[in-house]
């Protein structure tokens, strides 16, 4: 009996964790539903092509104009721009903490940099707002550094923590064996980080990138607060509004209509994550196969 | 000596590769560190007990933040609840009940999703789906509709974090108890959790930090309203900024003297680092009891 009675609570609990995990998965098949069901239409009825491809966003025109060419484009560039000079700088602090430097040294400045991924966006708005728009502004002699050039700058410092910790951890498990295998043909250890370790590591390190990548194209009220947020096509230094900006520009008066619209945004941001999301599982896979 | 020549040869790269190196990383420290002490000391000065215990009003001019730190807490408290069974049930399930196979590819794939989507995407489907479709709460947002949007960004954090701390668990504990004739259910209560509850003790506290520092999920299904709330319990259903949403519209928005966002963002960067230095304790601790063991 009492067996029984245990055996019947083993079986009750497994059931209800199994539901738990589950909770996971309908949680993202219903966001993706969901999206696709109140996005999906006004996609349609704008058209596929005049949506995606549309130079001209004008939400209050009458009729109306959604294009978000312009904020794809935007994203695009900026996150290019962001992980072209997060990544160098992410490699050499990695290859510092993790390599060249004392361990309890390299803890340190572990702890430090990540407090970097603690602080809020909104503060890194903030501080983009007092610091860099007013430099911006004057540096470039502009009329307002509300522009690209400015949350480039602010998703740099936003990216850096997360590209360093994992190349860190890619750079750290490289075997090393290679390393001692170079010492002793007499190499240099750093000559032997750029040519043996860095190109070993160099699946864990796309993996970081694309997680770059993520973040700064997911990016919304830090960018919101120093981009300008105007809908045309990106220049360095002009004011831009992005795919996270565009939602949340618009949502608090949008009509109906546009509601659907700024939807079918979000829904075009989900897909880029979803490709990001395989592309990254693929080079984590690859990376793993190298160092396991 | 050929060894010398061949030192000589070299030596100027590997300085200069050195060099760069420890300069790009100094620069980034540096750059940190300015960051946050450039927030505490241009914010501290005006942090008193009336900024943190007032709420704002134009009548008598007073700029506190009150509501917020309620608004903020409320919505921490509402999400913990319920993202604590969930994270802590999936872990479980993870680490000691799954077989490999599809389901369970489903579900890692599941939890890569969902941590790798945009917050304003939750925001997004927060707004539409609780607020507009179940009706939680006041069309302009809820503390609810905020709490449950939060639920869904914390959960990959909780999951992986909880089920890294079973994992650690070691074995030949389990093993034991299993010798012993114990269930399964019977091992996870007395011998699992309680082994892993530093782990989990440090997932709960990142949900934390993660719940504190949102701000795009918030924006519209938690609202914006900076009013102090009248009755706690009928909150749950009525609008209201936490601390990230409030400075957003200070800074952009204005509606408050200079150096009220400045206040502000010095009580987000003490809240950030000490959610992060408890977490950094307690993992440190939690990995030395494991290697001990």
């Amino acid at each position: 009996m009492k067996t029984q009675k245990v055996y019947l609570y083993n079986s009750i609990f497994k059931a209800i964790v199994f539901f738990f995990a589950l909770v996971t998965v309908l949680s993202v098949i219903l966001i993706g539903v969901f999206m696709i069901v109140n996005g999906g239409p006004s996609i349609a009825k704008v058209g596929l092509k005049d949506f995606l491809l549309g130079k001209v966003w004008n939400s209050a025109n009458e009729p109306p104009q959604y294009g978000i060419l312009a904020f794809i484009v935007s994203s695009f560039y900026s996150t290019f721009f962001t992980v072209l000079i997060a990544v160098p700088i992410s490699i050499l602090v990695a290859l510092a903490i993790g390599q060249l430097m004392p361990k309890g040294l390299g803890t340190v400045i572990r702890a430090i940099i990540s407090l970097l991924a603690g602080i809020p966006s909104v503060i890194y708005g903030f501080l983009g707002i007092i610091f860099i728009v007013p430099l911006v502004q004057k540096v470039f002699n502009l009329s307002s550094g509300l522009t690209m050039f400015s949350s480039v700058i602010v998703l740099i410092v936003m990216t850096l923590p997360t590209i360093i910790s994992v190349s860190e951890t890619s750079i750290n498990a490289v075997d090393k064996g290679y390393m001692d295998a170079a010492f002793a043909l007499g190499v240099r250890k750093e000559y032997a980080l750029f040519t043996i370790v860095l190109p070993a590591a160099k699946s864990g390190i796309m993996a970081a990138v694309l997680l770059g990548v993520g973040r700064a194209i997911g990016e919304t009220m830090a960018v919101m607060m120093v981009a300008g947020n105007i809908p045309q096509m990106p220049s360095m230094l002009k004011p831009v509004r992005f795919l996270t900006t565009a939602i949340v520009t618009e949502m608090s008066y949008a009509t109906e209509q546009t509601r659907g619209v700024l939807i079918g945004i979000g829904l075009v941001l989900f897909v880029f994550i979803f490709i990001i999301n395989s592309i990254f599982h693929f080079f984590i896979k690859k990376a793993g196969a190298v160092n396991g | 000596m050929a060894n010398t020549t061949y030192e000589k040869r070299i030596r100027p790269g590997v300085i200069a590769v050195r060099a760069l190196i420890y300069t790009v990383t100094a620069a980034v420290v540096a750059l940190v560190v300015a960051i946050i002490a450039f927030l505490i000391v241009k914010g501290l000065p005006y942090i008193n007990w009336e900024f943190l215990s007032k709420a704002p009003s134009r009548l008598d001019e007073t700029y506190g933040i009150a509501p917020m730190i309620i608004n903020t807490l409320y919505i921490v408290l509402l999400s913990l609840i319920v993202s604590i069974p969930l994270g802590i049930g999936t872990a479980l399930y993870l680490a000691e009940y799954s077989k490999p196979g599809k389901v369970i590819s489903a579900i890692r794939f599941a939890i890569e999703i969902l941590a790798g989507i945009p917050s304003i995407v939750y925001g997004l489907f927060g707004l539409a789906f609780f607020i507009n479709a179940l009706k939680a709460g006041s069309s302009g947002g809820s503390m609810i509709a905020g709490a449950l949007t939060c639920t869904l960004i914390v959960l990959p954090t909780m999951i992986r974090t909880t089920e890294e701390a079973l994992l650690q668990v070691n074995p030949s504990y389990r093993e034991a108890a299993f010798s012993l004739g114990a269930s399964k259910l019977h091992i996870i209560r007395t011998v699992l959790l309680p082994c892993a509850l530093p782990g989990i003790v440090v997932a709960i506290i990142l949900s934390i930090g993660r719940i504190v520092s949102e701000s795009a999920a918030l924006l519209y299904t938690a609202g914006v309203d900076y009013t102090m709330p009248a009755n706690l319990v009928k909150h749950v259903a009525e609008p209201g900024a936490g601390l990230t949403v409030q400075l957003y519209l200070y800074a952009t928005e204005g509606g408050s003297p200079d150096w009220v966002p400045y206040a502000m963002a010095a009580v987000l960067m003490i809240l950030v680092f000490i959610i992060n230095l408890s977490a950094n304790i307690i993992a440190g601790l939690f990995k030395k009891k494991v290697s001990i063991n």
